[in-house]
């Protein structure tokens, strides 16, 4: 049964979706959920056990051999990234029960359920799958699903932040389609491998430059890289916590991922950074990214929103470490879309814990948390230093490698604009922590207190993987320099 | 619609073709031109056809809301239990070959069973859809 996990992965998901329909009464669509979501975790982890030592794990979807055939294929990158999204909703989701009790209406809980089901066999789709227009249909899957999640936000400005993100999203998944019509049409394959093979003689050709353009273009949009994030803001401002957390710890990772497997695996390192002038382009977009999406982050008033566009920020890190184009620097990144996903995971669920209890996050509402939520506001705190980049969490060691990786190119411009980008970070986190532990509470407002376990749990696993991975670097570090090495090596 | 006499005979003599031509096209498909997509599509144009000229609340009647929905899903499981099938007798996920005695009887049974399982979950989201802009204003 293990040679047919790859395929599982993806498929108990997607019999989970329809099931939460079927069953839909009470907590049964929920528990449903729950099981699914553990089952993927533990595929994942076994994958993970499984290509650890570099071996490539090939599956043939009905049979058919690839190139012919859609070939799921799992490597390092891959089968960490499916352990990231599975992990995330494993964590997320026993904080589900309560919150999305709060905040959606109980008639539509199944369908909830059953398109997180959706959104989560979207995205481990996505990041499984070894076929180039395999991965299209993945991310309309995991894009259409959660357009609804997003929708389904208590504020009625959430329908118009899914609708932004609809038109933005499938303009990306259009780009995305045309780029791979257009290498299909050249080499006439639209296997991930065999494409590796048969572009490199062709790269100088329009067709291939073009395509390249539209399929970069699409991700790029996807993952919300400064300037193409003006869906993101909105939509995680609007949309349910539980969403906000999944979504912001995997969706444009995922697609930071799909980023690197077409530039590395696909195109090719030598037509990315030789042949396109990606290099220069990816670091002139993130460090702008960085610089003016924390700036205007400082200036948000609520804090849902400040944490989304730190976390146009944050993706600016991310491909930032990209755009060096050497192994330390995309150890860099791979580290840090972990130690984001865990950062940024960990502080949108304590917005969900604020949104339980105070039904809204907006900054002054936080005034006297400190006092009346201690554990919640702890969570934050440990967050924000991991946003930071304090030393003994997990920000920490991703600034660390990407400054190093910096320097090795003699960047130091770079490194001291990731210095003074981290100085605004603390700027936004300490305006919310000024609030929240200096200023009295309301003394006409009810009294909040911290919210029931259910939802302190997952969000004190995700605040503590911030510190465990702070300090015990070896597995977070040494899975992403090995799937780096492999990124680099070719293949 | 009452008194338009000419639109409810028509309609009530065309609605059983249109069915009829629905079931053909979705059993026919793996021969012919057709196959579930299409099949979906003729066979809940059959049920819109009946909710425009014999009013929503009968078309309720006929496909309420809890069984369009459960067949939605429906469909998709019949999709994915065919792939889970040829895991369990020993294939690749979706591998129809190990379904029956050889593989071309394996092939014609496996693309059958997931055409079927297309043409339930398209039929009852063409009704759903329906149903949703045309009952938005009750």
């Amino acid at each position: 049964m293990i040679s047919q996990i790859p395929a599982l992965q993806v498929v108990i998901p997607l019999i989970g979706a329809p099931l939460c329909i079927i069953l839909r009464r009470g907590a049964l669509p929920w528990l449903v959920a729950l099981l699914v979501s553990w089952v993927a975790l533990a595929m994942a982890a076994t994958l993970l056990s499984q290509v650890a030592d570099g071996t490539v794990i090939s599956y043939a979807i009905g049979g058919w051999l690839a190139p012919l055939g859609i070939e799921y294929r799992v490597d390092v990158l891959n089968a960490l990234m499916v352990l990231l999204v599975a992990g995330t909703s494993s964590i997320v989701l026993p904080f589900a029960y309560k919150s999305v009790a709060k905040e959606i209406p109980e008639d539509r809980h199944y369908l909830f359920y059953s398109g997180f089901l959706l959104m989560l066999t979207g995205l481990l789709g996505m990041a499984i799958t070894g076929d180039a227009f395999n991965v299209f249909v993945f991310i309309e899957i995991s894009s259409l699903s959660s357009y609804a999640m997003i929708a389904m936000g208590r504020d009625r400005r959430a329908l118009s932040a899914a609708f932004t993100y609809l038109v933005m999203g499938t303009v990306g998944a259009t780009f995305f389609l045309i780029g791979v019509g257009l290498i299909y049409a050249v080499t006439g394959t639209l296997n991930m491998a065999d494409l590796a093979e048969r572009l490199p003689p062709i790269h100088e050709s329009r067709t291939v430059l073009a395509a390249f353009a539209f399929i970069s273009v699409g991700i790029l949009l996807k993952l919300a890289l400064f300037p193409l994030h003006l869906w993101l803001p909105n939509a995680y401002t609007y949309a349910p916590s539980v969403v906000t957390a999944f979504l912001a710890a995997t969706a444009t990772k995922v697609a930071l991922y799909l980023l690197l497997r077409f530039g590395y695996t696909v195109f090719g390192a030598d037509f990315v950074f030789n042949i396109v002038p990606s290099s220069e382009v990816l670091l002139a977009l993130a460090l702008a990214g960085v610089v003016v999406a924390s700036t205007v982050a400082i200036f948000q008033n609520d804090v849902k929103r400040l944490l989304a566009y730190s976390s146009v920020a944050q993706v600016g890190y991310i491909v930032l470490g990209i755009s060096y184009a050497n192994v330390t620097g995309l150890t860099a990144s791979i580290v840090h879309i972990f130690n984001h996903a865990a950062t940024k995971g960990a502080l949108f669920l304590v917005m969900g814990c604020i949104a339980y209890a105070a039904g809204a996050c907006r900054l002054e509402s936080f005034a006297g948390l400190g006092k009346r939520m201690p554990l919640t506001m702890a969570a934050f705190v440990i967050g924000g230093l991991s946003l930071i980049g304090v030393p003994l969490t997990a920000g920490f060691v991703s600034k660390w490698y990407l400054v190093l990786g910096a320097l090795e190119k003699g960047w130091w411009p770079v490194a001291v604009v990731i210095l003074a980008s981290s100085l605004l970070a603390a700027v936004y986190v300490w305006r919310v922590v000024e609030i929240a532990y200096f200023r009295d509470p309301p003394t006409d407002g009810p009294v909040l207190s911290d919210p029931p376990l259910a939802l302190l749990a997952p969000t004190w696993i995700l605040t503590g993987a911030c510190v465990y991975f702070g300090i015990e670097t070896s597995l977070s570090v040494g899975f992403s320099e090995q799937a780096a090495r492999f990124l680099m090596g070719g293949s | 619609m009452k008194h338009h006499l000419i639109l409810r005979v028509i309609a009530k003599l065309t609605i059983p073709g249109i069915l009829l031509f629905g079931l053909y096209v979705q059993f026919h498909g793996d021969y012919g031109p057709g196959g579930g997509f299409q099949a979906g599509v003729i066979f809940g144009a059959g049920f819109i056809l009946y909710g425009l000229v014999f009013g929503l609340q009968n078309l309720r009647r006929v496909a309420p809301a809890s069984v369009t929905t459960t067949f939605i899903a429906l469909g998709v499981l019949i999709f994915a239990g065919v792939g889970i099938a040829s895991q369990l007798l020993g294939g690749n996920y979706l591998d129809y070959d190990v379904l029956a005695a050889d593989p071309h009887a394996g092939q014609h049974l496996g693309i059958l069973v997931v055409e079927l399982g297309v043409g339930i979950t398209v039929a009852a989201v063409m009704i759903t859809i329906f149903m949703t802009f045309a009952g938005r204003e009750r």
